[in-house]
């Protein structure tokens, strides 16, 4: 059920304000509903009123996926922590720790994916303006997303010298975009991507 | 197993009181069987099966935990 307060004021911004208050949320969070408008009334004297207004606090998407997020991992028994939840430019990272991490993880991350690809679908079930949900284990993404930049320099410069493109193995498209990111600015070098899911890769290349 | 598959799936559909699992213990391994409404096929399948192959990556590692192993069968 959504938390939800009615409130009335002199003006309509009155109203929401009194109503923000008394639920201790930001305006991002809440939806307005105007129940009566408010009317000065004729002379400012006669059939005056007030605004009415009913202010609804929204769940948090953040909160809605690690309740999700919860409910799998315990129906999974695994044994686990989320250690952080962020919640930023339409992006939703969240941090898990625990002795059940390899598990969790799977081979070459396919368990994490499919994961994270199930979550972002049941967050934005419905939503218009979508989010995107990145799952980490002890910071095992950040680690990879490190070793991937580095790579990804690595290989511009190995086609600066030999003047060849540099096709690179299949990558999902989170690790493509990494790359793709990465060597955006150089001046020369053009990177693209080529062939079909799941065998799609990056081709870093020169610039003519 | 069950409880893992129905929630992911209820989660997904349109339909959730039309969800149906069932779980076929064995000793070494677990069948488990997800039934759904017609129109939700497409929900719990997605572009070439990446949905159900997710569910079954899922499901993979809970049975591991067990030390079992699972077969996740979409059934009409």
């Amino acid at each position: 059920m959504m938390e939800f307060v009615e409130k009335r004021g002199k003006s309509v911004d009155e109203a929401i304000k009194a109503a923000l208050d008394e639920l201790g949320v930001e305006f991002e969070d809440v939806e307005v509903e105007v129940l009566e408008e408010p009317s000065k009334g004729i002379l400012g004297v006669l059939g005056k009123k007030s605004a009415l207004v009913r202010v609804s606090v929204r769940e948090k998407p953040e909160e809605k996926i690690k309740e999700t997020l919860v409910a799998i991992l315990d129906s999974m028994k695994l044994e686990y922590r989320i250690e952080k939840v962020e919640y930023e430019q339409g992006m939703v990272r969240i941090n898990i720790v625990g002795n059940d991490m390899g598990l969790l993880i799977g081979r070459k991350g396919e368990t994490l994916n499919s994961l994270q690809f199930l979550l972002g679908l049941i967050a934005n079930r419905g939503r218009e303006d979508k989010i995107r949900v990145v799952l980490d284990v002890e910071d095992y993404r950040l680690k990879r997303e490190e070793s991937l930049r580095s790579l990804a320099i690595k290989l511009s410069n190995k086609v600066k010298q030999t003047r060849k493109s540099v096709v690179m193995r299949p990558m999902s498209p989170q690790e493509r975009r990494i790359v793709h990111t990465v060597l955006q600015n150089d001046p020369n070098i053009v990177t693209f991507s080529q062939g079909e899911e799941p065998n799609r890769k990056v081709v870093i290349s020169l610039k003519r | 197993m069950k409880d893992l598959v129905e929630l992911i799936a209820k989660s997904l559909v349109d339909n959730p009181d039309a969800v149906e699992v069932t779980q076929i213990e064995g000793e070494k391994s677990v069948i488990v069987e997800l039934k759904v409404a017609p129109e939700d096929m497409g929900k719990v399948i997605g572009k070439q099966g990446k949905i159900a192959k997710s569910i079954r990556a899922l499901a993979k590692a809970a049975a591991a935990k067990e030390g079992k192993r699972v077969v996740v069968e979409i059934i009409r």
